[in-house]
């Protein structure tokens, strides 16, 4: 059985492609067979953010109008061979990918016995993020502790209730996690920052992993190394859990305290 | 918090007014969409409409159901709109 995950937010810049990075690599880390799509067409990213934009011959947009197979559109990872990458057209508008299209490329991955397939959404809630969200089993949603993301997030978990083929079969649901990132424990302990359980119980879901906020997230970037494989970083190991818990293990969060503060800065602030 | 800290105080706990505003928000958006409203509710609308037309000849739309929360309760709304004297009697 495939299952097909979106990773979707309606804001943008929260972190999507980072994750649907991270994710699939973690997936892929753990012997899955795994395909990861990049809806966003016209501004491909996930391409720079796994590391393969030199390797980019033909894209989903490409499947999807029949101008090659899937198979030649596919990019296999360089670290792990069970995972592949499909980019989105650099040339093209968002209308290029139809509703049919997509349904036969998922379903030609599944006959190929990905396990999962990892739905990289655009922001906003136009097309590409609704065709992104339309087939998925589950959905990450990406929010960061501020007012705009989190209000973004509800219309989002709105949308995956009504306008998805789950919902619409009216017999099963889309599985929805949360995924708080961008999170910073200092300012969440000076009043700053909403805490998890703010959002939780503003959005009424539960949190699958919180990233903090971390320098490791660039870095990774910047190199085309998503950043679940940077072990030495917080960011890193917080996507690993979260991976872990999507798959069913119990961890407990980290990263998720201020750390603590010596007497000087306790008592003269800082 | 450093015993100094009164001398540099700016606006406090910012993050209690975001999730005051957002829970505030965020409910009034749900409910205008309908969202988080039980999945009986078409049902039990369309089973209203059916037996109020067997004594009174009302329009398709004149049942109204819905809830809302107040304060810790649910709360079932049921509008029924009869329709006025004249066509009662005109279509009677």
């Amino acid at each position: 059985m495939t299952e097909n995950i979106v990773v979707t937010s309606g804001k943008g810049g929260v972190g999507k492609t980072t994750t649907s990075a991270s994710i699939a690599v973690g997936l892929a880390k753990r012997g899955k067979k795994v395909a990861v799509i990049d809806f966003d067409v016209g501004l491909r990213n996930l391409d720079l953010i796994m590391g393969c934009e030199r390797r980019v011959v033909y894209d989903f947009v490409n499947v999807i109008h029949n101008e090659c197979t899937l198979k030649q559109a596919l990019i296999k990872d360089k670290r792990y061979e069970t995972l592949y990458v499909l980019a989105a057209s650099q040339t093209r508008d968002k209308d290029a990918l139809t509703q049919d299209g997509v349904q036969r490329v998922l379903e030609e991955l599944a006959a190929d016995g990905f396990d999962f397939v990892v739905c990289d959404s655009p922001a906003g809630i136009e097309k590409g993020a609704f065709l992104a969200m339309y087939f998925a089993d589950r959905a990450i949603v990406v929010v960061n502790p501020e007012v705009s993301s989190v209000r973004d997030s509800d219309r989002i978990l709105g949308l995956l209730s009504s306008k998805t083929r789950r919902a619409e079969a009216g017999n099963s649901k889309v599985q929805e996690h949360l995924l708080l990132t961008r999170y910073n424990p200092s300012r969440v302990a000076t009043g700053d920052m909403m805490s998890i359980s703010d959002v939780e119980e503003i959005l009424g879901i539960k949190v699958v992993g919180v990233i903090p906020e971390s320098e490791g997230v660039l870095a990774a970037s910047n190199s085309g190394v998503p950043v679940i494989l940077d072990e030495a970083s917080s960011a890193g190991q917080a996507y690993d859990d979260a991976v872990a818990r999507l798959l069913g293990d119990e961890r407990a969060l980290r990263f998720t305290e201020a750390p603590k503060k010596g007497f000087f800065s306790r008592v003269f602030g800082g | 918090m450093g015993i100094f800290d009164f001398l540099r105080k700016g606006p406090q706990n910012t993050a209690s007014v975001a999730k005051n505003r957002l829970t505030i928000l965020i409910q009034e958006e749900r409910d205008r969409s309908g969202r988080g409203a039980p999945d009986y509710l078409p049902m039990l609308r369309r089973e209203l409409l059916e037996v109020i037309r067997k004594f009174v000849n009302v329009d398709a739309n004149a049942v109204d159901v819905k809830t809302h929360k107040d304060g810790d309760h649910d709360v079932l709304e049921l509008s029924i709109a009869l329709p006025d004297k004249a066509t009662a009697a005109g279509s009677a």
